[in-house]
């Protein structure tokens, strides 16, 4: 079980790399959708089955293919092909900040002045007996009712943004 | 049983080339897959501590993280289209609307 995990890992680092490093933009859509289906795997190995349909079908499903559309809108007008990175000094040193941040977090992630807080109660048996949609469907509709209806209001002033900024021509 | 922090190292090496991302690409569209692809990060490392302290509020938390990152990647990339048409490119160094 394990092997696998580090095998999906090194595999979404991989297809992650590849975002970065691949010079046209559908390749490093693409490359996303690989590490989004990797990160799902992930997920299903951490006990959130839930979560990592979620993943599959929002992200890997819609938010990408939207990615995808509005790359091939644009993708046979000119202006649309990207070159490589183009290295110049100051890319150098954001480069190397970004590395010893990470340097930085995986240090402190490793410390042994890391704690955990108090666990809670929803253990592996106690989810896996009810069902985890079951639970996350009951604290959605009770513990997080309030920040569920106000991210369907988010939703509704999303798709009204999107239709007005798309349609409007500012010059 | 997969040790936590390695699922946390795996989280920060995402975000990294994330904000590489970010950083290095001058083309819009792969500078906002990055910030999808940060967003993931964040996303593994909830999952991570929701299973380690038993506790539900992560999964909870991802369900809004995934609904903002959907609203937001809607707006995101009609906002690209509307600048797509008024400059004729998708490189961002020529996005200086604001600059005065």
């Amino acid at each position: 079980m394990q092997v696998f995990f580090y095998i999906f890992a090194l595999l979404s680092i991989v297809s992650a790399a590849g975002v970065l490093f691949l010079r046209n933009p559908i390749h490093s859509a693409l490359s996303l959708v690989g590490t989004f289906f990797c990160l799902g795997a992930i997920y299903v190995m951490l006990n959130a089955e839930f979560v990592a349909v979620i993943q599959v079908l929002v992200y890997a499903g819609a938010i990408m293919v939207l990615f995808l559309f509005v790359l091939m809108l644009l993708s046979n007008e000119e202006g649309m092909q990207q070159h490589a990175i183009r290295w110049t000094p100051a890319k150098g040193v954001a480069a190397v900040a970004t590395l010893v941040v990470f340097l930085q977090i995986v240090s402190s992630f490793l410390s042994p002045a890391m704690r955990l807080g108090e666990p809670g109660t929803y253990d592996a048996a106690t989810v896996a007996e009810t069902g985890s949609i079951a639970v996350i469907g009951r604290l959605l509709f009770t513990e997080y009712l309030l920040p569920f209806e106000v991210i369907s209001i988010l939703l509704l002033v999303a798709v009204i943004g999107a239709v007005v900024i798309a349609k409007r021509r500012f010059n | 049983m997969i040790p936590t922090t390695h699922v946390l190292i795996l989280s920060a090496a995402l975000f990294s080339i994330g904000v590489l991302g970010v950083m290095l690409r001058r083309n819009v569209i792969v500078i906002f897959m990055s910030i999808e692809l940060m967003l993931n990060a964040v996303n593994l490392s909830f999952v991570a501590f929701a299973r380690t302290l038993d506790s539900m509020n992560g999964v909870m938390f991802i369900f809004f993280i995934i609904v903002v990152a959907a609203a937001e990647a809607v707006v995101g990339l009609s906002i690209i289209l509307s600048l797509y048409r008024s400059r004729k490119t998708l490189n961002i160094d020529e996005f200086n609307l604001l600059k005065g």
